[in-house]
């Protein structure tokens, strides 16, 4: 009973937020949200390290800016383009990278993540240093203007609404409990007979088909695709979202996101903007020596332990 | 005087040649300490490049505010970082052990961020010019290229270095303490070796490496905050490519990949950041392994 209580609630407070809340703020809430819980995916449940996301979320974001700017695209049309593009993208590094486990996957999706970054940099289309500016936010289908702040911020909500139940849905499927069982105990997955690496693989591209998902909206709502969403300081920032709000739970992520995009907001108007890079390390040591629950998994286990 | 090779100018493809193997050695001595880490303590260590650059920058603080030149900062300031990657593992790694090794990546991924963040507030992210020591300025014409000492000096400095590296470890009584630490911890306790306190070696002297390369670099490269954090992405690369389970392999990998980069610089200089990751991808293919390693 508590839990449709808790998700009621929730959802009620998304739809109330934006007369509240500065909207464009929430949305840029939302993107990470969406692409933390990406993350999760395959950290939480798959328990593979990527330090490469950024490249997904990136790279979806210049694909739809491109398509919505320079071929004039339908904003939905783009956005999906740009998720399967970063599905496509996630099939290439995740191909390579699954013939690695453990720490040496993580600086594997690292490099490849950094060699993007690169042809992202030299690349005609990406506008280099500028970037992609003035993306045009367009419309749905002739409908709904998207210019308009509160338009947007409930065609955000959709996506990242859609994203979290394909999220949670997987997660509690036979194929989530299969990801689980490699992550606890591979070799025991394997003599059980199922193709590890099959699993792994699909779990990384959902995974990074997501995390474009988010980079496309985010352009769509900022105008804008720039290097910052492909460098690896991105892929750090969504582990810390992720670790921060718990690991292997699927409200955590968000709840993370959340946390640390107001954070960064706060502080980049305040005296401590140059700090920014330090507190975000400062929240990353303490968390790993601390608080390796997060905030999620540290509520579970208190009311496990209370009840 | 020379004939053009592969139509290019001799002057054009040995002067490559030479920076590339002077980024070999910065790779080979960088992996090498990421090695000697990894094998007792079993962490990546994401600060390496944060370290190298601390390396770079304590040897700029001795020369502005201690008066203290190039020499002798190429011998205290490995040590000095040496001992602050000690206490790092002492009251932060160690309390790790018995968790998973990815959380030991991000908090020194964490404690990467702090270190460039906080070097980039105080002294922006241009770098501080580091002289080139009296001795090693100017150069020798060798006919076919233009030789400078100073650029010689690194590589036969890094050779040194790794060529001790190897001989501490497979000649000497501690050496064999740290090679029986990577292969079973436990029982090297229970014959009475204090593993923890050897576990803190390991991983200053890993760090110390670091140092000692950053150090080398500084009249190359400048002194700046972010000098590293782009160098140990490259770093990982060399070391799925070569694998962390021996030094020569470390050494030679990490060679290898910069006379590929520098030639690269010469025939396609548009390749030439990403052609480490490329072989990385062509080695993960074929060998998955790694080409020192022994099992996936």
């Amino acid at each position: 009973m508590i839990r449709p209580a808790l998700y009621l609630g929730a959802l009620a407070l998304l739809i109330l937020a934006p007369f509240v809340l500065y909207p464009v703020f929430l949305m840029k809430v939302l993107c990470f949200a969406l692409f933390a819980c990406a993350f999760n995916l395959i950290l939480g449940y798959g328990g593979l390290l990527s330090f490469g996301h950024a490249a997904f979320f990136g790279g979806a974001a210049y694909v739809c800016g491109h398509a919505l700017e320079v071929w004039g695209l339908p904003t939905p049309v783009g956005i999906l383009l740009a998720t399967l593009a970063a599905g496509v993208l996630g099939v290439l590094v995740g191909a390579l990278a699954i013939r690695r486990q453990g720490i040496y996957f993580a600086m594997i999706t690292l490099a490849l993540a950094q060699m993007c970054y690169f042809f992202f940099i030299t690349a005609p289309f990406t506008g280099g240093e500028n970037g992609l500016q003035g993306v045009p936010r367009g419309s749905l289908f002739g409908l709904v203007n998207l210019q308009n702040d509160l338009n947007m911020y409930y065609f955000v909500l959709a996506i990242f609404l859609i994203g979290y139940f394909i999220v949670a849905r997987t997660v509690h499927s036979p194929f989530g409990q299969v990801l689980r069982a490699i992550r606890d105990n591979e070799p025991r997955a394997v003599s059980l007979g199922y193709d590890v690496d099959r699993y792994k693989l699909l779990a990384f591209v959902l995974s990074a088909a997501l995390a474009g998902l988010a980079g496309a909206t985010k352009t769509v709502v900022f105008q804008l695709a720039s290097l910052t969403d492909a460098h690896w300081h991105m892929s750090g920032e969504v582990v810390l979202m992720t670790l921060l709000g718990g690991l292997g739970t699927i409200p955590g992520p968000a709840i993370g996101a959340a946390l640390i995009v107001t954070l960064q907001n706060k502080l980049a108007t305040g005296p401590l903007s140059a700090w920014v890079p330090v507190v975000l390390g400062v929240i990353f040591v303490a968390c790993v020596i601390a608080f390796r629950r997060g905030v999620v998994g540290e509520i579970q286990a208190f009311l496990r332990r209370s009840f | 005087m020379f004939a053009d090779i592969f139509g290019f100018p001799p002057q054009v493809l040995f002067g490559q040649l030479l920076l590339g193997l002077i980024n070999g050695a910065f790779y080979a001595v960088l992996s090498l300490g990421l090695a000697v880490i990894f094998g007792l303590l079993n962490i990546v260590n994401f600060a390496h490049g944060a370290l190298y650059m601390l390396g770079a920058f304590v040897a700029y603080f001795l020369l502005t505010y201690g008066g203290i030149g190039y020499w002798g900062a190429l011998i205290l300031a490995p040590i000095i970082v040496g001992a602050f990657g000690a206490l790092i593992e002492r009251f932060l790694l160690r309390r790790l052990s018995g968790v998973d090794h990815l959380y030991g990546l991000l908090l020194t991924f964490g404690l990467a961020l702090i270190l460039e963040g906080t070097f980039v507030k105080f002294f922006g992210a241009s770098g501080k010019p580091y002289p080139t020591p009296a001795g090693l300025q100017g150069g020798v014409n060798l006919g076919f290229m233009f030789l400078p000492w100073y650029r010689g000096w690194v590589v036969v400095a890094s050779l040194v270095v790794c060529l001790a590296t190897w001989l501490l470890f497979e000649r000497t009584k501690i050496g064999a303490y740290l090679r029986a630490g990577t292969e079973n911890p436990k029982l090297l306790q229970a014959f009475g070796v204090n593993v923890p306190f050897l576990t803190t070696l390991a991983y200053g002297f890993g760090v110390g490496l670091a140092a000692f390369a950053g150090v080398l670099a500084a009249p190359i490269t400048q002194v700046g905050p972010l000098m590293g954090s782009n160098l140990i992405i490259i770093v990982f690369a060399v070391v799925v490519i070569g694998g962390m389970g021996s030094i020569v392999g470390a050494v030679v990998t990490g060679l290898a990949m910069g006379v590929i980069e520098g030639l690269t610089k010469v025939f396609w200089p548009e390749a030439s950041a990403t052609v480490i990751f490329f072989v990385m991808a062509i080695v993960l293919v074929l060998r998955p392994a790694g080409l020192f390693g022994k099992t996936a």
